[in-house]
């Protein structure tokens, strides 16, 4: 019912221009923006005041390196033959004022910042978990404080290594695997954090995605036994097959870190999507009354709830699910035949 | 479509950042964590089977204990019955030889008795035969002064008496 009423509400509201003179609510604008990079974060706005953090641009343009503050191109401005384009088909993104092409561009951008922040606190959790293994004698006392809040992942994730890859090597790769689990994990979570320092939507980006999936794919094919490449390219199949398997089998390897990429990707992006619109909606009822406003603001904060709670089963899920395939991946390369 | 290409920059950043922690944390991280908890779980499984091993030769030297006990407690009612039968043997064997005893002293007191009263009765026989016969001297006194007949009678009788005493 609910449901319903908020589907109705939704696709109602959402395509139709506003009836008052007022400037419609830009949905697909606000969303974009924030799950999308920028080159300054965003803290909060008071009125027509905004705190953010100007981040700094570094890039290499038909002119040489450029490192700058992004401040310096707040508002459309341009910088050193450099602005940030207003249309596409680099919307957002530095382009150079002359030609209106893409420099080199390795600013250090929202994304990029909070991939350091989390990386730094992912390095700063499992080394002191490690000083803490180092100092205290394990055989006679339990893990405590951080060593106890990071052994069940990590040795979930060296069970799950010795399960799928088996006992024989599991110990080269379990590394690995738990920095890709800890490493999403850790940004998924952070993502759902609605300010600074989290918030960034850091997995649901596919670069990111992509360089995650890559590692499996060269730890996979780079490690992989003979065995598994005779599977590939001379598997035990009748004659006919022998110039199709080949071309599946390298179909199928190159299909896994695709879709690696584009599971974790689509998942993350779709839960921060679907947050955002039930924030939104309140935004787009506003100007329909006190009643309705006051309403779908309920059932959205209502609905908000349920999504964030989601999105945090979404956040282990979608990390599990990664590191298991991975797994299952190499454990498949490393098979030995029988 | 910015959605579905990967930005340069962020692609960059990612590889260099993702290679160097995981680098470190290759090196100093995680190995060391999986190795002490590895250490630490193979002590437990090792630990749990010792107790089980410990356990499980405890309770044969309880049924060992147990049976020891048992024979102990057993062997304890044997020497104990042996004992009352020893004793209950001696009592009655005591008291046989106190009956017998007391019937070879009856008998002895008896024979006693019996060679007394012979004795006594000898006496008195004797006693008697001496009265008689000085009872008889004084009667035949007066009679046998002159009958040969009865002087021979006479002789004989006390040869008879004295036959007869001589005898006793």
């Amino acid at each position: 019912m609910i449901v319903a009423l908020l589907i109705s509400m939704l696709l109602s509201a959402s395509p139709s221009p506003a009836p008052q003179a007022e400037e419609p609510v830009d949905v697909a604008g606000i969303i974009f923006e924030h799950i999308g990079d920028d080159y300054e974060w965003h803290l909060w706005s008071w009125g027509d005041r905004h705190a953010a953090l100007h981040l700094p641009v570094i890039v290499h343009s038909s002119t040489g390196w450029h490192v700058f503050s992004s401040r310096k191109l707040a508002h459309g401005a341009s910088y050193e033959g450099l602005k940030i384009a207003q249309e596409d088909p680099h919307k957002g993104k530095i382009v150079e004022v002359d030609s209106g092409e893409r420099p080199f561009d390795i600013s250090i951008t929202k994304n990029v910042l909070s991939l350091m922040m989390s990386s730094l606190l992912l390095l700063i959790v499992i080394l002191c978990t490690a000083r803490w293994y180092k100092k205290h004698d394990v055989l006679n006392e339990p893990p405590t404080g951080i060593a106890a809040l990071m052994e069940p992942l990590v040795m979930m994730v060296h069970n799950m290594a010795r399960e799928n890859i088996g006992e024989e090597d599991y110990r080269k790769y379990s590394p690995y695997l738990c920095m890709a689990f800890l490493f999403i994990l850790l940004n998924n979570f952070l993502g759902i954090v609605p300010f600074f320092p989290g918030g960034a939507n850091l997995t649901g980006n596919i670069a990111i995605t992509l360089v995650l999936a890559l590692c499996t794919f060269f730890t996979v094919n780079l490690t992989g036994t003979k065995h598994y490449y005779k599977d590939i390219f001379n598997p035990d199949v009748p004659v006919f097959l022998k110039p199709i398997m080949p071309v599946i089998e390298v179909f199928s390897a190159l299909m896994k870190p695709v879709s690696l990429t584009i599971r974790l990707f689509a998942n993350m992006l779709a839960g921060h999507i679907m947050i955002l619109c039930m924030v939104c909606i309140i935004f787009i009822m506003a100007k329909y009354g006190a009643v309705l406003t006051g309403s779908m603001t309920v059932v959205s904060v209502l609905f908000g709830v349920f999504l964030d709670a989601l999105e945090c089963l979404v956040a282990f899920i979608q990390a599990y699910v990664f590191t298991m395939l991975s797994s299952i991946y190499i454990g498949l390369a490393r098979a030995h035949g029988e | 479509m910015n959605l579905v290409t990967p930005d340069t920059g962020l692609l960059f950043w990612m590889v260099v950042i993702f290679g160097l922690v995981f680098f470190l944390l290759w090196k100093f991280g995680f190995p060391i964590i999986t190795e002490m908890v590895d250490k630490r779980n193979s002590t437990i499984e090792k630990s749990l089977k010792d107790a089980h091993e410990i356990e499980s030769r405890l309770a044969g030297m309880m049924a060992e204990h147990a049976q020891m006990l048992e024979d102990a407690r057993k062997e304890q009612t044997d020497i104990l019955k042996d004992a009352a039968d020893t004793r209950n043997k001696m009592i009655a064997d005591a008291k046989q030889q106190a009956r017998e005893e007391a019937d070879k002293i009856l008998a002895e007191a008896r024979t006693e008795i019996a060679a007394e009263k012979e004795a006594a009765l000898r006496d008195v026989r004797r006693e008697v035969a001496l009265l008689s016969v000085s009872i008889a001297e004084k009667i035949l006194r007066k009679d046998l002064s002159d009958d040969k007949e009865q002087r021979e009678f006479i002789d004989k009788m006390v040869d008879e008496t004295v036959q007869s005493e001589l005898h006793s």
